[in-house]
């Protein structure tokens, strides 16, 4: 019935069907989108990828504070309530923990909640639902109970909200087994990550950004198409580069990208990995570029300390030291809650020249 | 209230077994009024007069027997250390999960704690299905890979087993959050203690569930410690039908079969057409909260004895048996044989099942694998990728 036939076309051998990896290569190796193509923002991209995946799976519903009447805090669900009625949008009361378990609980009895949280920091009020009611029940009960769950909201700093609204959730929220953890960047990742999110049987915490939501990016016909997904657990090599690796994720590809403009002129070729997907990671992209390039630089905008980037240098330490020829490079946020003040945030956040020095420390060329 | 006398005919009312039993399976309706009537908050309580039939108060017996001597199995058994971590037994509440199966269907949903055991046998679960889980085997209902407090039967809507207090409530209004976006003449069960009874969640829960007409039912077990701190020491207000304030509550006899049928029958109905209601069952836990606790350190024996001379279940249903000569005393010693020895036989069979295979170690993290790493304690040495 509704896009079963379009479904089978991605579900069936994997989500890659050979058309998609034609396409990806040539993306790759173009080293840009495809031209002359339309545009999306972030937002529009999100905010089609909930509502193609509602109104092919009537399952599919929507919930989270002002998703509704408001159209949505950051318009994410805009108009959706709408075309699909306040039977598949539903505005919450400020009750994180309750509406949580609520949509846990749904996603037990099978049905496919879209939960927002308006910042991932709330998502704290409700996290004992994401990782014990959630994340755990398949494996505790056997394979019984699983929760097609999707979490989703702003991850990350905004922009001058303070301490307890900039913190980053992909460390914590990845480090837990049972989870699937994604982070997208461009419009492409929005569309086909959230839809493979919305379609996976199993939770998925979904973390956006919300200075991304605004920016427009190339997007492809197939893109477009709404039978397109992006593989969980596969990272995208943005830019190719054969003298040092730079990993990282969400509005940090952005920053990467223009840090690698700038070593392009001072002859360093960066190849910048966009992970797409902190839990899985891609390990074997990581350790494949860093096999070619032998140097690291693993960003990201959390905390330092037991972050993203602390895994991904395990990980290549663990799998490809003999290749390594420097010491990894970590690049993350100031070992400090985020300060209000402009010029306080922008030292407590990585910039472009922070990841241009560390890829030239790498290369072993300082200044 | 006229009765039919005692028909002695061989039946399968039980399991087939090699034993010929005669036992009535006498289905006429009687009708046998609860020892206490219901105290209701905003709304009007249900008549005390419970239609039931000898068949059921017989299976009641039964049912709630086997329940005990499982829980009590399962006192030997971690006394043993084959059972290790937590264990919180239910014996003493009895009444409760076997007469809310009365009252309701198999489709209706049940969501509890992790004092679970009990409400699992009443969902259907097999005995050596439990036993098996407790001791950490392959055949346990969740394959050895939960433990005590995760049994689950979804194929009898049956949701777990939870250890984080509290936790089930929002997840029960979810269940009946899915019932009712279904369109399902379902009910969803929401089953936590006193000690739960404070929690804010329940509230967030409570207050969506009466916002959007959810079909939820509340049941609040008071046993009255909330591990040990007794319900006046924990809750300004310990009438927990009320605590609701604007969702109608019951309160009931939780160790009265009967009434508990009764009850859950009425807030079905309630449900279904005027959202959450919240039932209070009073009963009482004989064991302390968990096999650490001796349960002996806020409450003296002689409250303990007390409870268990004057209001236990099962006695109460054997004199209700006996004054209505439904059975004969030898019958039910005869009865409550048989089920000691279902335990005994179940015990046995799960001493001999086997533990699960390391490899179940990486098995159900996910329904989608998608090629995920997952890695043991030395990741050189053990890592595996899940097809």
């Amino acid at each position: 019935m509704w896009g079963i036939l379009r479904r089978s076309a991605v579900d069936g051998g994997g989500f890659s069907a050979s058309s998609l990896r034609r396409t990806r290569s040539a993306l790759v190796s173009a080293r840009s989108y495809a031209s002359g193509s339309k545009e999306m923002t972030v937002r529009d991209a999100l905010n089609s990828a909930i509502d193609e995946e509602m109104s092919a799976d009537p399952k599919v519903f929507v919930m989270g504070e002002e998703v509704g009447q408001y159209q949505g805090a950051y318009k994410i669900t805009k108009g959706l309530l709408e075309k699909y009625g306040p039977e598949r949008v539903y505005d919450t009361p400020i009750t994180e923990a309750g509406f949580t378990g609520i949509g846990v609980g749904a996603a037990y009895a099978g049905l496919k909640p879209v939960v927002e949280f308006m910042t991932f920091n709330f998502s704290m009020q409700a996290i004992d639902h994401i990782i014990n009611s959630a994340a755990k029940s398949n494996y505790m009960s056997a394979g019984q109970i699983n929760v097609p769950i999707v979490f989703r909201g702003p991850n990350g700093a905004a922009a001058g909200v303070g301490a307890q609204h900039s913190q980053c959730y992909a460390a914590w929220y990845a480090s837990v087994p049972g989870l699937k953890v994604l982070a997208p960047y461009s419009a492409e990742d929005a569309r086909g990550l959230l839809k493979a999110a919305i379609r996976d049987p199993d939770p998925v915490v979904f973390l956006e950004n919300e200075l991304l939501y605004g920016e427009s990016f190339p997007i492809s016909e197939e893109a477009l198409d709404s039978s397109f997904c992006l593989p969980i657990g596969k990272a995208k090599i943005e830019r190719e580069g054969k003298d040092v690796t730079i990993t990282t994720f969400s509005k940090m590809v952005g920053f990467a990208l223009k840090a690698a403009e700038k070593l392009a002129e001072e002859g360093i070729s960066a190849e910048v990995i966009n992970l797409r997907s902190i839990r899985p990671l891609d390990r074997a992209t990581i350790n494949a570029s860093v096999r070619k390039t032998s140097r690291l630089v693993t960003v990201e905008e959390g905390f330092p300390q037991h972050g993203v980037c602390a895994e991904i240098c395990a990980s290549v330490v663990e799998e490809s030291f003999s290749y390594l020829d420097a010491p990894v490079e970590r690049i993350a946020g100031a070992d400090v809650p985020m300060p209000y003040a402009a010029n306080l945030e922008r030292l407590a956040l990585p910039q472009v020249e922070d990841i241009v020095r560390a890829a030239k420390r790498a290369c072993y060329r300082s200044k | 209230m006229a009765l039919s006398r005692l028909s002695l005919r061989s039946t399968t009312f039980l399991k087939p077994s090699s034993l010929r039993r005669h036992v009535t399976t006498d289905t006429t309706p009687i009708t046998i009024e609860t020892a206490a009537p219901f105290t209701s908050h905003q709304c009007d309580p249900p008549s005390r007069s419970v239609e039931t039939s000898s068949a059921e108060i017989l299976s009641f017996f039964r049912d709630m027997a086997r329940m005990r001597r499982m829980e009590i199995a399962a006192d030997s058994l971690y006394k043993s250390k084959l059972i290790r971590g937590f264990c919180h037994l239910y014996d003493g509440q009895e009444a409760l999960a076997v007469g809310m199966e009365a009252g309701i269907t198999k489709k209706d949903a049940i969501i509890t704690s992790y004092r679970d055991h009990c409400t699992f046998l009443g969902r259907g679960g097999e005995l050596v299905d439990a036993f098996s889980e407790l001791m950490g085997r392959m055949r346990g209902c969740s394959n050895g890979k939960g433990g005590s407090m995760h049994f689950y039967k979804k194929d009898a809507c049956f949701y777990g087993g939870h250890g984080i207090v509290g936790a089930q409530i929002p997840l029960g209004c979810g269940l009946a959050f899915a019932q009712k976006y279904s369109k399902e003449e379902n009910v969803s069960f929401v089953l936590y203690g006193d000690g739960a009874a404070n929690q804010g969640q329940l509230f967030e829960a409570l207050n969506i569930a009466a916002l959007w007409d959810l079909p939820a039912i509340l049941v609040c077990e008071n046993n009255h410690y909330g591990m040990g701190t007794a319900t006046w020491r924990s809750a300004k207000s310990p009438a927990y039908f009320k605590r609701g304030d604007y969702v109608p509550g019951l309160k009931v006899d939780g160790m009265d079969v009967l009434a508990v049928k009764q009850a859950c029958k009425f807030a079905k109905e309630h449900a279904l057409k005027n959202g959450p209601i919240i039932l209070e069952m009073d009963t009482y836990r004989y064991h302390g909260h968990s096999m650490s606790d001796p349960g002996s350190t806020y409450r003296t024996r002689d409250e303990v004895s007390g409870v268990r001379q004057v209001r236990d279940p099962i006695e109460r249903v054997r004199k209700l048996l006996l004054s209505h000569d439904i059975a004969t005393e030898k019958e039910l010693k005869d009865m409550e044989k048989e089920v000691r020895k279902e335990v005994d036989d179940a015990v046995a069979q799960a001493k001999e099942s086997p533990v699960p295979e390391a490899s179940e170690l990486f098995t159900n993290m996910y329904v989608k694998d998608c090629g995920v790493e997952s890695f043991g304690a030395d990741r050189k040495e053990l890592k595996v990728t899940l097809a």
